[in-house]
């Protein structure tokens, strides 16, 4: 699984921008974009054929790094942005990335709908536990006692578990990657990208200058035991007890896409207009 | 507003003919819908013109309901004053519909013997009171409806023959033929009864003498879907809500017909951001919704105002703040539309003024939205989107404005493609992913020409200029505004009021009293230099609009210059601004501002 397929023409590098990326050092990011590049060139669609859509955050900087179309818009609205954007243009390669504050969050709800409504597409969250570009508050995906100014002593509620609830909520493919990994990384998302209707890769990329405890990561994170499953009741087991540390694909199932419906015009507008006619 | 009502002699005037006002009350399941519905499709097919409003309680499903017509030989853009009629299938809770169903000395009320006294609150005016053996009638029929003897009766007072009538019937028929027989049975019992009304006489409707080439039959939601339809709009994301939904249901099988789609989002914030993403990609899009949808738009409204993204927004506006009366009529996210967003925010807003325009001025609003790359918001109102009207055939609208599209070639003689270049006309050549060459990010942060995200004050005060400088400098034709009159007075109005007024000014008219009638279709960016032309000549403007703050009074006040003292005449909804009192107005309003009294 590590494995990359051979490269034909398009490399990693053509698929990123001129511009340097501004995150902090350390930032896990850095290298979720190298995956994303990697994955895109084994994938071999040129860049212009490939849109990433993104909403507020740190990682949703991303689609200007890359050489594909991109879209930047507001906080926590991504999915729904790249779903009217696919479901228009079912003819493009379309991926989504963001962070944990951006996706489970202020767009918990279209999470949720993203994954049962199947839209053939590819969502990359970049977890770290933390809201970065706010500078340090808690994300949904926060340990209840992390201590930091807006919550003192720490929130207090459990952490959101975003691969239990898309399992439930019927996304058809469910990884899990770590940044310090690029290469398995980049593999899990190509395989995502293939992947028919709603693939969803989280990726635990560490924020070390709000969270330098997630140096750490690197020490405990393991490929996952277990081939991936197609039996929801099993990958939901799995998900349930692993302690959110095992990497690889967790599940790929077999439901039909959200079905692309544009394009074939069987009647024109002159002819519907008749229904006014007395 | 004074509740004085001078009773102007209408059916004297050439300009208005006579119109006969039919008002079906029932509960919920009673069928006083349909019975207005055909009553409505067989004045049509006697070559009659008129409208049909749709009116409930709060609770939109269930409960009690009324159909509200007014049927004559002209185009009907607005309820009279009174109804000729109520016929009530029963009593229960009409007493609630008492303002909304005006009654006069000349009102006929007609209800079921078996269903007891009518209310109080409608026979205040001296109605002529028959009560009929309604419900037995259609049990006799073979087991008939109730509605259908309502439709008989209704159909035979106002003049509709009965050839139309059995036609509609038969038309609208989905059942089995065996079931049919005692309808129209009860709908010949319903004309009988009509007939034998002591002291009763129904004058036939006369249609115009000269038919007009083509006449359509439809509501004003269907009207914005089939505008947006011809306006290339070939995605849709919506929400449902109320009274916006039946735009969304005509449009979602017609988009499948004409290559497009429709889907339904999981919130509003889901469904602006969707039609942005899509239209991103190229496809014109729209979304529908009311007030409180819009007001969870905005943030994305205004990415589509950073991002330069075209999209059309349909708001069909009802009573507000917050939940408020969602199935009735109130022009009162006027406000909101023109000025709220956060930051600078140029946008589009486009106000039909009646049924036939919301389909012209929907299919506009997604035309100056791909020209411009920016959100147009079109503001119907319950009552246009709710209610059908037979109206004349919609014209073909002339040139399609077209979105600007960028191809490699804008990028030879320069280093790279920039999407948001400091044009003259403000407008930018936009790429559609699937494009080589032309690459970019669609930002809603500020950003450089090229795209890239920045918060230099060069950049910020470039790129705000842009997207006023395109809205501003932009030839819109002369749909900014319905300019009728030449009087030094006139009259400001805009969507489905402008039908109340007009028919106002005519009736000031055949009282002596010239008025100049300005509806406005483009509310921002105001034209206030075609403002000023149209308004060159008047020496006073009364604004009219039905909503409680005077909103689009102190818009046009902040933005424009008014001649003389600029006045008001607004009442919030749901109760419609009414012909009669209107004209009543106008005529203490010109009585007020005579010449003598005028300053310079």
């Amino acid at each position: 699984m590590n494995e990359l397929a051979p490269l034909a023409t398009l490399g990693a590098a053509d698929f990123k921008s001129a511009y340097k990326p501004i995150w902090c050092p350390g930032c896990g990011d850095y290298t979720v974009l190298s995956s994303l590049t990697k994955a895109l060139a084994t994938i071999q669609r040129p860049p212009h054929e490939v849109a990433v859509v993104s909403g507020i955050g740190c990682s949703s900087r991303i689609p200007a790094y890359t050489s594909c179309y991109g879209f930047h818009g507001v906080h926590g609205r991504a999915l729904a942005a790249a779903t009217g954007l696919k479901v228009a243009r079912p003819d493009l390669t379309v991926i989504v990335t963001g962070g944990d504050g951006d996706g489970y969050s202020i767009g918990g709800n279209h999470f949720m709908h993203a994954c049962r409504r199947n839209v053939d597409m590819t969502y990359i969250v970049m977890d770290n536990h933390v809201y970065g570009m706010t500078k340090g508050q808690a994300s949904p995906t926060t340990e209840p006692d992390w201590d930091n100014k807006l919550s003192p002593g720490g929130t207090g509620i459990r952490a959101f578990h975003p691969l239990v609830i898309a399992l439930a909520a019927g996304a058809n493919f469910i990884g899990r990657g770590f940044s310090g990994d690029p290469n398995g990384t980049a593999a899990i998302i190509a395989q995502a990208i293939r992947h028919p209707g709603f693939s969803f890769v989280e990726i635990l990329s560490p924020c070390i200058t709000f969270r330098p405890e997630q140096k750490g990561w690197k020490e405990i994170v393991r490929a996952a035991p277990v081939d991936p499953t197609d039996d929801p009741a099993l990958a939901a087991r799995r998900i349930m007890t692993d302690d959110g540390f095992n990497i690889g694909v967790l599940y790929a199932g077999h439901r039909n896409p959200y079905p692309a419906r544009v394009g074939l015009a069987e009647r024109s507008v002159a002819e519907l207009e008749r229904e006014f006619e007395l | 507003m004074p509740p004085t009502h001078v009773p102007t002699p209408l059916a004297e005037s050439p300009a208005i003919a006579r119109s006969y006002s039919v008002a079906i009350a029932g509960s919920g399941g009673a069928g006083v819908m349909t019975a207005g519905s055909l009553l409505l499709d067989a004045a049509a097919r006697a070559g009659l013109y008129g409208l049909m409003v749709r009116t409930s309680g709060p609770q939109i499903r269930g409960g009690e309901a009324a159909a509200l017509l007014r049927l004559g030989p002209q185009p009907v853009a607005t309820l009279d004053d009174r109804f000729d009629l109520l016929l009530a299938i029963d009593w229960q809770n009409l007493h609630r519909f008492a303002d909304e169903i005006p009654l006069g000395a000349g009102s006929l009320l007609v209800g079921d013997s078996d269903a007891g006294e009518p209310p109080e609150a409608l026979r205040a005016g001296g109605t002529r009171l028959h009560l009929l053996s309604l419900k037995k009638a259609a049990k006799a029929s073979g087991g008939a409806w109730v509605n259908m003897i309502a439709l008989g009766l209704a159909g035979a007072l106002a003049g509709v023959p009965v050839q139309a009538l059995q036609a509609a019937l038969r038309a609208s028929w989905k059942r089995g033929a065996e079931a049919l027989a005692p309808n129209l049975a009860a709908l010949q019992q319903g004309v009988a009864m009509a007939h034998g009304l002591p002291g009763e006489r129904p004058l036939p409707l006369q249609p115009p003498a000269a038919a007009p080439a083509g006449r359509w039959l439809l509501s004003g939601n269907e009207a914005a879907g089939c505008g947006a339809l011809r306006g290339g709009v070939r995605f849709v994301a919506a929400y449902p809500i109320t009274p916006a939904t039946e735009l969304l249901e005509w449009m979602a099988p017609a988009l499948t017909r004409v290559g497009g789609t429709l889907l339904q989002a999981e919130d509003e914030l889901a469904s602006v951001n969707m039609i942005i993403g899509a239209s991103y990609g190229g496809v014109p899009s729209l979304t529908a919704t009311a007030g409180p949808g819009l007001a969870l738009m905005t943030e994305g409204i205004g990415l589509a105002v950073a991002a330069e993204v075209p999209i059309v927004v349909v708001d069909v506006m009802r009573g507000g703040p917050s939940t408020g009366i969602p199935a009735k009529s109130e022009q009162s996210d006027l406000s909101f539309a023109v000025d709220g967003l956060h930051g600078d925010a140029p946008r589009l807003v486009v106000a039909p003024n009646s049924i036939a325009d919301c389909l012209a001025a929907t299919e506009w609003a997604v035309q100056l939205a791909e020209a411009l790359q920016a959100p147009a918001i079109v503001l119907s109102d319950q009552f246009m989107g709710q209610s059908r009207a037979v109206i004349d055939r919609p014209a073909q609208a002339g040139v399609a404005a077209t979105r600007l599209t960028a191809s490699a070639a804008d990028t030879v003689d320069a280093p790279a493609y920039q999407r948001y270049l400091d044009t003259a006309s403000g407008i930018s050549p936009m790429a559609v992913p699937g494009t080589p060459g032309t690459v970019y990010t669609a930002d809603g942060l500020e950003h450089s020409e090229r795209g890239i995200p920045s918060s230099q004050a060069g950049d910020h005060r470039k790129q705000l200029d842009k997207r006023q400088r395109k809205l501003d400098r932009h030839d819109y034709g002369p749909q900014w505004a319905d300019v009728e009159g030449d009087a030094d007075l006139a009259v400001i109005t805009f969507g489905s009021t402008t039908g109340a007024v007009r028919e106002a000014v005519a009736r000031a008219a055949v009282q002596g009293v010239a008025l100049r009638l300005l509806s406005l279709r483009l509310l921002a960016p105001l034209r206030t230099e075609s403002l000023a032309e149209a308004l060159r000549g008047v020496r006073q403007v009364l604004v009219v609009e039905q909503n409680h703050g005077g909103q689009l009074l102190r818009y046009l006040r902040s933005r424009a210059d008014l001649p003389g003292r600029a006045s008001g005449l607004h009442r919030p909804g749901p109760l419609p601004l009414r012909p009669g009192e209107l004209c009543a107005a106008f005529v203490d309003w010109v009585a007020a501002h005579a010449p003598q009294e005028a300053t310079a």
